[in-house]
């Protein structure tokens, strides 16, 4: 299958790019076998795959990358795509911003705001999606501010923890992703 | 509902520095007990030791992605041909661990960084001072496009990739610290939301 990185660079086969890719083949193997894991698993399990996409769109719209978040939404149905880019236009800011714990560190705080799905966007999404939103919005921006209490939200929800495991990955995995993309489209624009 | 829990970690001390000391990390959702990893879960954690690790053990809950996540980590950072020297992957690593606030990962990064470049006191002052310190041209273009690649929205540009073969990183290079920074910001926000670190006892 297509290397997800590859198409979304645009990197030809032959090309300056594809060689230096082609030095670290283990990690691009593994990084399309991530997205593979994620995205097309074996078993979806808990989370199902209107769900896994949902959260990266929400992720690749957050990010601002352009050919990651067409990528992602054109995975959706039109309902949900329509419904994840309202929250996308609510909930962009910049990062990272966040707590360190109390002490030396405390003159770095940056604190900033939590971010809810709005209500319009709750009745679309249901209780486990806002509830994974809201989480994401906090993995994308700040990070540091995570805390028990935020993935006892994600249970209360209905996300068990091996859903939970998956979501982390599925929302940190595009994190990578996304800037990988964005690294080296500019990389490319320089050879 | 799920019936699933949080966990409470036991007494322990939270480090409030950036620091090189060894730290340990509590989980805050359960791991999976050694007794119940089949051979897919073993085989996910690829280096069979990290059965003792709680934060491996609660990845191997999503094992494919794990085998996966692993594997793309030491290709970054472990192959040894061409491209960035160890010791600069490292400082990327650290660098965005530094910006995004990972206490956990800063210290295992730092370590690296400063055993492999023996500049103990350049890594110690990005821990203590943050991603502004000065360092030397080379290593400040190295943290300077690492925050570019890390900050929201992302601000890595041309100029970035100018300053960095300025300072005599080829294409291979540039493309592994692109590697290196993208990684830790997957990393970073696992060890950050899934548990907390903790000082080990002296």
């Amino acid at each position: 299958m297509t290397d997800v990185i590859d198409s979304l660079v645009g990197i030809a086969p032959g090309s300056r790019l594809d060689a230096i890719r082609a030095q670290r083949s283990e990690a691009r193997k593994h990084a399309q076998a991530s997205y593979t894991s994620l995205f097309e698993p074996a078993d979806l399990a808990g989370v199902s795959a209107d769900e896994r996409h949902a959260i990266a769109a929400f992720v690749a719209g957050l990010h601002g990358e352009p050919k990651t978040d067409a990528f992602y939404a054109t995975k959706l149905p039109a309902a949900l795509r329509a419904a994840v880019a309202a929250e996308v236009a609510a909930a962009r800011t910049k990062g990272p911003y966040g707590h360190f714990p109390k002490g030396p560190l405390s003159v770095e705080d940056a604190p900033g705001p939590s971010w809810k799905v709005s209500d319009a966007g709750r009745a679309a999404l249901g209780p486990r999606l806002s509830a994974a939103f809201a989480h994401t919005h906090m993995l994308v921006f700040h990070p540091r501010d995570a805390s028990a209490p935020s993935l006892q939200s994600l249970l209360d929800a209905g996300w068990s923890t091996n859903d939970i495991v998956t979501i982390s990955q599925l929302v940190s995995f595009l994190s990578y992703q996304i800037r990988v993309v964005s690294g080296l489209t500019v990389l490319a624009s320089t050879l | 509902m799920s019936t699933d829990k949080t966990l409470t970690p036991p007494p322990h001390t939270e480090p409030v520095v950036f620091t090189r000391d060894m730290l340990d990390w509590l989980p805050w959702l359960e791991p999976m007990a050694e007794a119940d990893m089949t051979e897919h879960h073993i085989k996910s954690l690829v280096d069979a030791a990290r059965v003792k690790s709680p934060y491996f053990r609660l990845l191997a809950r999503d094992p494919d992605v794990l085998e996966a996540r692993t594997r793309t980590d030491k290709d970054i950072f472990y192959n040894p041909e061409a491209g960035l020297p160890r010791a600069e992957r490292e400082l990327a690593a650290a660098a965005t661990s530094r910006l995004n606030g990972c206490i956990y990962c800063a210290s295992v990064h730092a370590r690296f960084a400063a055993t492999y470049s023996k500049r103990v006191d350049d890594v110690q002052r990005l821990l203590d001072e943050g991603v502004e310190a000065k360092l030397d041209e080379r290593w400040e273009a190295i943290v300077a496009a690492s925050v570019a690649l890390t900050a929201l929205p992302m601000t890595f540009g041309k100029e970035h990739v100018e300053r960095l073969r300025a300072v005599g990183l080829d294409d291979a290079a540039i493309a592994d610290l692109i590697g290196a920074a993208s990684f830790f910001n997957w990393a970073n926000r696992l060890m950050l939301s899934l548990g907390v670190p903790a000082t080990q006892a002296k």
